[in-house]
């Protein structure tokens, strides 16, 4: 009896196809969408990047971090620094953004990746404590009160209506590309050495799986683009501050319920739980702090009852996988096992 | 000189409030062996219980000090019943999360009944004077009494947890909950009783942060984090580490403030830091019982 692997489902064309004709409609968005539409969709793809990135890191890397404000906030910061105070063209200056965050992850990961699970978690979130607290003093960059982005940065990118589509393509191409990245990692043997590790780490280090190198790797990658997602939220926003750039509600709580409610360890789970947030917040956010009260419980009611998201128990219902990572038997008699 | 000798007295002293902080969340990771993302929020829950009444229902301090511990253990031995008792397992991202949710539940829930408005038990008096250590290098008074409050919570831990059969119950039950299990502990019990402890030790801290400064339903943060350090520096899963922890994070704060104003909370984060870098392994092997 012979048996082959088979990950892409038997839709997988089709699939591809549909998500090429979503991502080319969302990018003629500028030629019907007014500019608060188009501030709304960047902002949307912005924290679908920064999900999709934690997502990688808590789901598959069994890396949970509650320090990423850090990386948001120091891409902003570098971004404004490169682009606004030296000078440096926008396109480069948000490359430059995320590697400066990465080259900052790389000593951050060698010390605190020998803490377990939640310890890592919680020194984290010192770092980026520290980070809030040195940037305050930092007067080159305005300190406490945090700088603006000067005019002829954002004039660089054209008159109003260019700047806002030129942003929106920029965010855009960035979740696609966080996107394809954790999915084609997901896919590579390096992914499942990564979902091995999650899965059990003492088994896999023994079948030889690297299990600091790898999630280091995977760390680097997620700061990276997190770094240049933080640079374009700020961009955005045209104005920095400590308070703002290492907010740990805004970049870390929203991001942690964002994945969890729409499908941790899903790669469809961040798109999903964004449009969720994102029209709860519509929906809710004129009532204060009864909608953080809602979010709260909505998130714990879901790691109770349906630990693996909105998308978990679609999956579960149907099967269905937009992004199919998981490998399954085929034998030859056309019969699953 | 007195200078310097003044801010390392008071350094010190600061020293047994972060001990406060740090006993509900060594208690929770000792026993039960998962971080309460929400315990900073516990701290300033039982501030506002103390708060409502000492000076709502205008009882004072003292009762303050018996009541708010008690209603928190109350709500501890609740909340590990009913919710936290079913994340207990290997995985530590439910528990985590869980906890990070709850955290922001407590924290806007408070915003809601108490509004942003900052809060505090006043104490009259005794807030303000201070004790001569030696010519020119005093200690408040106040600082002195958190600090013997620190001691007593403390050493009570110790001796329960040491001396007594349901110390007994709890070593046995964090070091394999599944044989305790079998031997006839009621481990959901035990777990419940584990949380009711450092949820009344929140309860103790945050009374006893309530006199030291004012407050708001966002402080919680920055306890936590404080009281992550404090067992961190300490030596997590010792008990009088967390005081040595408190004392230690304490001087390095006023060390730092000595230097530069601003630098105090900084050179609290870098002390702990530098223990991770230089005493990875001394400092972490207790853990590991």
């Amino acid at each position: 009896m012979g048996a082959t692997i088979s990950r892409s489902g038997p839709h997988g064309p089709k699939i591809a196809l549909a998500g090429a004709a979503v991502v080319l409609i969302l990018a003629a968005l500028p030629a019907f969408a007014d500019r608060a539409t188009l501030r709304l969709a960047t902002e949307m793809a912005g924290y679908l990047t920064l999900a999709v990135m934690w997502n990688l890191l808590a789901g598959y890397a069994g890396v949970m971090s509650i320090g990423q404000q850090v990386f948001v906030g120091l891409g902003g910061y570098a971004f404004f620094v490169v682009a606004g105070l030296w000078g440096v063209p926008v396109f480069a200056a948000l490359p430059l953004a995320g590697a400066f965050a990465a080259f900052i992850a790389l000593p951050i990961a060698l010390i605190l990746f020998r803490l377990n699970g939640a310890y890592f978690a919680v020194a984290t979130w010192v770092v980026a404590e520290i980070a809030a607290l040195v940037i305050a003093q930092t007067y080159a960059v305005g300190g406490g009160a945090g700088m603006s982005l000067p005019t002829q940065v954002a004039k660089s990118l054209g008159n109003n209506d260019q700047r806002s589509a030129l942003i929106w393509w920029l965010a855009l191409a960035l979740c696609c590309i966080a996107a394809g990245l954790a999915y084609l990692w997901m896919r590579s043997p390096r992914g499942l050495a990564l979902m091995a590790m999650r899965d059990d780490e003492i088994a896999a280090a023994g079948l030889g799986v690297s299990t600091t190198r790898n999630r280091i790797m995977v760390y680097l990658i997620a700061t990276f683009i997190t770094g240049i997602a933080g640079a374009i939220l700020f961009l955005v926003k045209l104005r920095i501050s400590p308070s703002a750039a290492f907010d740990v509600n805004e970049w870390t709580a929203s991001i942690i319920f964002i994945v969890v409610i729409g499908g941790l360890g899903y790669l469809e789970g961040p798109l999903l739980g964004v449009l969720l947030f994102f029209a709860l917040r519509a929906l809710l956010a004129g009532f204060g702090p009864w909608y953080l009260i809602a979010l709260g419980a909505l998130a714990i009611a879901t790691m109770l009852f349906a630990p693996g998201g909105l998308w978990g128990l679609i999956h579960r219902r149907f099967g269905w996988e937009i992004f199919p990572v998981r490998r399954r038997v085929i034998l030859t008699n056309g019969e699953t096992p | 000189m007195t200078e310097f000798l003044n801010l390392l007295a008071q350094g010190a002293t600061i020293g047994g409030l972060y001990a406060l902080f740090a006993a509900g969340l060594s208690i929770v990771f000792g026993i039960l062996r998962l971080v309460n993302l929400a315990h900073g929020d516990m701290i300033i829950l039982g501030a506002f219980t103390g708060h409502v009444v000492a000076t709502a229902m205008g009882l004072g301090f003292i009762p303050a000090l018996i009541i708010a511990p008690l209603l928190m253990g109350a709500f501890g031995y609740a909340l590990q019943r009913l919710l936290l008792n079913r994340l207990i397992g290997k995985d530590i991202l439910p528990p985590l999360l869980v906890t990070f949710g709850l955290s922001m539940m407590i924290q806007n829930a408070l915003l809601l009944v108490f509004t942003a408005d900052t809060q505090k038990i006043a104490l009259g008096g005794i807030e303000t004077a201070s004790v001569p250590l030696l010519p020119g290098v005093a200690v408040g008074s106040y600082a002195l009494i958190v600090l013997a409050v620190a001691v007593v919570v403390i050493g009570g831990l110790h001796l329960l947890l040491m001396r007594t059969a349901l110390g007994r119950t709890f070593r046995a039950t964090a070091d394999d909950a599944e044989t305790a299990r079998q031997l006839g502990v009621r481990t959901p019990h035990v777990f419940g009783l584990a949380t009711a402890l450092a949820l009344a030790a929140c309860g103790i801290a945050g009374v006893m942060l309530a006199v030291w400064t004012s407050f708001t339903p966002l402080a919680g943060s920055t306890r936590l984090l404080i009281a992550f350090e404090v067992i961190v520096i300490g030596g997590i899963g010792s008990i009088w580490g967390t005081l040595l922890g408190g004392i230690l994070l304490g001087l390095a704060q006023a060390i730092g403030g000595w230097i530069n104003p601003e630098w105090q909370m900084l050179a609290g984060h870098i002390a702990f830091l530098a223990v991770l870098v230089l005493m990875p392994g001394g400092l972490f092997a207790q853990g590991r019982r």
